[in-house]
């Protein structure tokens, strides 16, 4: 199989590190050949943080460029709107509709962009988006976001339910085990905007 | 077995395979998991050191005892010990000793973009540099049966995007070694100019065996495609993105060993091909060797240039002419930069400083993020422990007038790494110079690790702490004091006090960072918005949490710890 490109983005803080290697992990068992690549330091203070993950029947770089990924999961809206230029033509974005004001925007320096749903829809986006904050707060924190969006990535993949379920197992910490599987299974079960 | 491994995890299990006893780093990104995942393996000793140069001579030392030894850094770091590594060049080793350098292109996390192969070839040390998780683990492990066979350090050159980066990995089981015996050998180990001397004879021979090994070793490998066009010479993340862009299009050399490097195996590879590309990050070094062995049809940097990194639509636009579509969306979108964290208590020191007016010597760790808008209030940032000796030197050169407006800031963990030196000019040098050190308890940049101020080692046990107050008056600084950067008033009155002194002074700005696991958070605050005239006094703080909504202040609940600051910046008594 040729190569395909996941990119997942949001702010650090919002967990992009465990989705991303979540989905790896899954991939992974599912016999591929996987490439997955984080961002650590100082961009993780708040900043836009980007992960990439690969996989196909031999992947070489680790990085994702503008026009390459077949899927965007974003876990803010304002970032999904600064990595579309990454998406494929007929690629997938599916992003949280959750807002975080960047501090450009706190200090008044910039405006946070209204609307961004139907903008994105409107550039041709194949748009997937969904209330991850609430449904993360239903299963028990709002930190839980990133397990929410893994669980509708997982409803749009064509893989065994208990590949997800091992990868949780194999990522997550015991105590938050149970939490995040909730987070998965509302995320899979997520109405769609 | 098979495991997803980041290219730094890999390089761990690689020295625990190897038989590795003795681990003294310092945390640095991209470098910084090697080391912590190392320190995972019980059979392995593996510690912080205050700095790299500590850490370099501590393997040195292992090594000499006949203990498999690691040091591992960033590439500012091996600055820090460029002057044992030039002379461990000369000494060899007993048993095997590895040391990672991992170089940061594109400068995701550091404050330049040093290609650390240059530090290879002036202190005349094998490097080897891997491209993926598995080459990690592999070269690590031949790493130190080189440098057991040649007598020499061998050092492991890392990237962010090598290090940063997860690929499958087979585990093997770890090769446990007894101690090599430790024989008295001044010859060797005794650096004075008679024995230099004589080992500096052994090193120039040692080098042309290893321009030897490299002709045949397996690091360095050919990959012949019968319809390649042209020839590309590479090494490192590069060789990825060039496997990605030209499949087989193109023949590649891929240099495992990237010093020193082959000649003969080069001039063969490149007399099969008109055109010669070297697709390298950061510095021509392979072009220009390329030149000096009579290998003229090279292009490189002409092409690639030498800033940042290189990709694989960088290579096929400008090789194959070939560009990706996309879409943009046509709105402002205002950037996301990296921020102080809510709750750091980083930021009323900083809000105090800039309220003051104060020039501000600033150095490296989480609190540089105070150069940044809206608190805009550091002037400099070189390098670890640059803050106070440059704040020595900028009141020397402008005396009284700077000497009462001017401080340095520095972390606990950079105070120790290299601040300290810089702290006893001031004392020594009767400087009239104030210093503030903010000490979080942690190192914090890197993503916590231990340091000799935090009570803690790497593995976690109780270790001594070093007492910053009573370190500062063993220098020799007669005022010091301990302010708490969450009470503005009383960090503010401490600020001014102690510019208007006529001496030089400490204040050990001191509270835990706020991330750290034990830290116990108040309850999120709230604005009333019956009181609050949206005034903007708590926006000047720039903590992500607040924000402006229709005329008046918003915390967001989910990210407020209840530091308080605002509460006390707020002149309208709106926020509880």
């Amino acid at each position: 199989m040729e190569t395909r490109s996941i990119m997942i983005v949001g702010v650090g803080g919002q967990g992009s590190l465990l989705a991303s290697r979540l989905l790896g992990n899954v991939l992974l068992a599912q016999g591929y050949d996987v490439k997955v690549s984080e961002v650590h330091g100082m961009s993780q203070r708040g900043g836009s943080v980007v992960t990439y993950v690969k996989y196909g029947d031999k992947v070489y770089s680790p990085v994702v460029n503008k026009g390459e990924a077949d899927a965007i999961i974003s876990f803010e809206l304002l970032e999904a709107a600064r990595c579309l230029p990454y998406l494929k033509k007929g690629g997938k974005l599916i992003t949280s509709t959750q807002q975080i004001d960047p501090m450009p925007v706190i200090t008044g320096a910039a405006e946070y962009p209204e609307d961004l749903v139907s903008k994105l829809k409107a550039a041709g986006a194949e748009l997937v988006a969904v209330d991850a904050l609430s449904l993360a707060e239903e299963a028990g924190t709002s930190k839980a976001s990133n397990v929410v969006l893994m669980g509708v990535l997982s409803s749009l993949m064509d893989y065994p339910e208990e590949l997800w379920q091992n990868a949780l197992e194999q990522c997550v910490p015991a105590k938050f085990l149970e939490l995040n599987k909730k987070a998965f299974e509302l995320g899979k079960n997520a109405k769609t905007l | 077995m098979k495991k997803l491994m980041l290219g730094n995890e890999a390089f761990a299990r690689g020295l625990y395979e190897a038989g590795c006893k003795v681990v003294s780093s310092y945390p640095g990104t991209p470098s910084t998991e090697i080391t912590e995942e190392v320190a995972k393996y019980d059979e392995v000793y593996a510690e912080w050191a205050p700095n790299e140069k500590v850490a370099m001579e501590t393997a040195l030392g292992a090594s000499i005892a006949g203990a498999r030894s690691f040091c591992g850094m960033k590439h500012v770091g091996l600055n820090v010990a460029a002057d044992p590594l030039y002379t461990a060049s000369y000494t060899g080793v007993n048993a095997g000793m590895v040391i990672a350098v991992a170089d940061d292109q594109g400068m995701h996390s550091s404050q330049n973009e040093q290609d650390s192969r240059h530090h290879a070839i002036a202190s005349k040390t094998p490097m080897l540099e891997p491209s993926d998780s598995g080459e990690c683990k592999e070269f690590v492990k031949l790493a130190f049966e080189l440098s057991e066979q040649f007598d020499a350090p061998f050092i492991v050159r890392m990237s962010t995007r090598v290090a940063h980066s997860q690929s499958s990995v087979e585990m093997e089981d770890r090769k446990e070694l007894d101690l090599k015996p430790y024989v008295k050998n001044p010859q060797k180990f005794v650096m004075v100019p008679a024995f230099a001397k004589q080992r500096h004879v052994f090193v120039e021979e040692r080098t042309k065996k290893l321009i030897e090994y490299a002709e045949t070793s397996p690091l360095n490998r050919v990959e012949i495609s019968d319809s390649a066009e042209f020839g590309v010479i590479t090494n490192g993340a590069a060789y990825q993105y060039v496997k990605e862009a030209l499949g087989d299009k193109a023949s590649v050399l891929k240099l495992g060993m990237v010093n020193p490097l082959p000649v003969k195996l080069i001039q063969d590879f490149a007399k099969k091909y008109d055109r010669i590309i070297v697709i390298e990050e950061l510095d021509g070094i392979i072009e220009e060797h390329c030149r000096n062995i009579g290998v003229n049809n090279v292009e490189g940097k002409s092409i690639f240039g030498c800033i940042g990194e290189i990709d694989q639509s960088i290579i096929a636009e400008k090789l194959l002419g070939e560009k990706k579509e996309f879409t943009s969306l046509y709105v402002n979108i205002p950037i996301r930069p990296p921020v102080m964290c809510a709750g750091c208590p980083h930021r009323g020191l900083f809000y105090c400083l800039k309220k003051l007016g104060v020039t501000v010597s600033g150095d490296i760790g989480c609190y540089t993020l105070g150069s940044a808008a809206p608190l805009f209030a550091i002037d400099t940032t070189i390098c670890m422990g640059a803050s106070i000796s440059g704040l020595h030197g900028f009141n020397k050169a402008r005396g009284t007038e700077s000497e009462h407006k001017t401080v340095a800031v520095i972390g606990d963990s950079t105070f120790m790494h290299s601040g300290m030196t810089g702290l006893v000019n001031i004392a020594y040098n009767n400087s009239n110079s104030t210093v503030i050190i903010l000490d979080n308890s942690i190192t914090g940049m890197t993503g916590h690790q231990q340091n000799p101020t935090t009570g803690k080692n790497l593995k976690g046990d109780p270790a001594a702490a070093v007492n910053l107050e009573e370190l500062c008056k063993a220098i020799g600084i007669k005022r010091v004091r301990v302010t708490d950067p969450y009470d503005l008033a009383q960090t503010e009155a401490a600020i001014k006090e102690e510019l208007a002194a006529d001496e030089a002074s400490v204040i050990i700005s001191r509270r835990p960072c706020a991330l750290l696991k034990y830290v116990k958070h108040n309850a999120p605050l709230a604005v009333d918005t019956d009181v609050c005239v949206g005034c903007g006094a708590c926006m000047e703080l720039g903590c992500p949490a607040i924000s402006m909504k229709d005329g008046q202040a918003v915390i967001d609940h989910t990210q407020c710890v209840g530091c308080g600051i605002c509460k006390e910046q707020c002149p309208m008594g709106a926020i509880n």
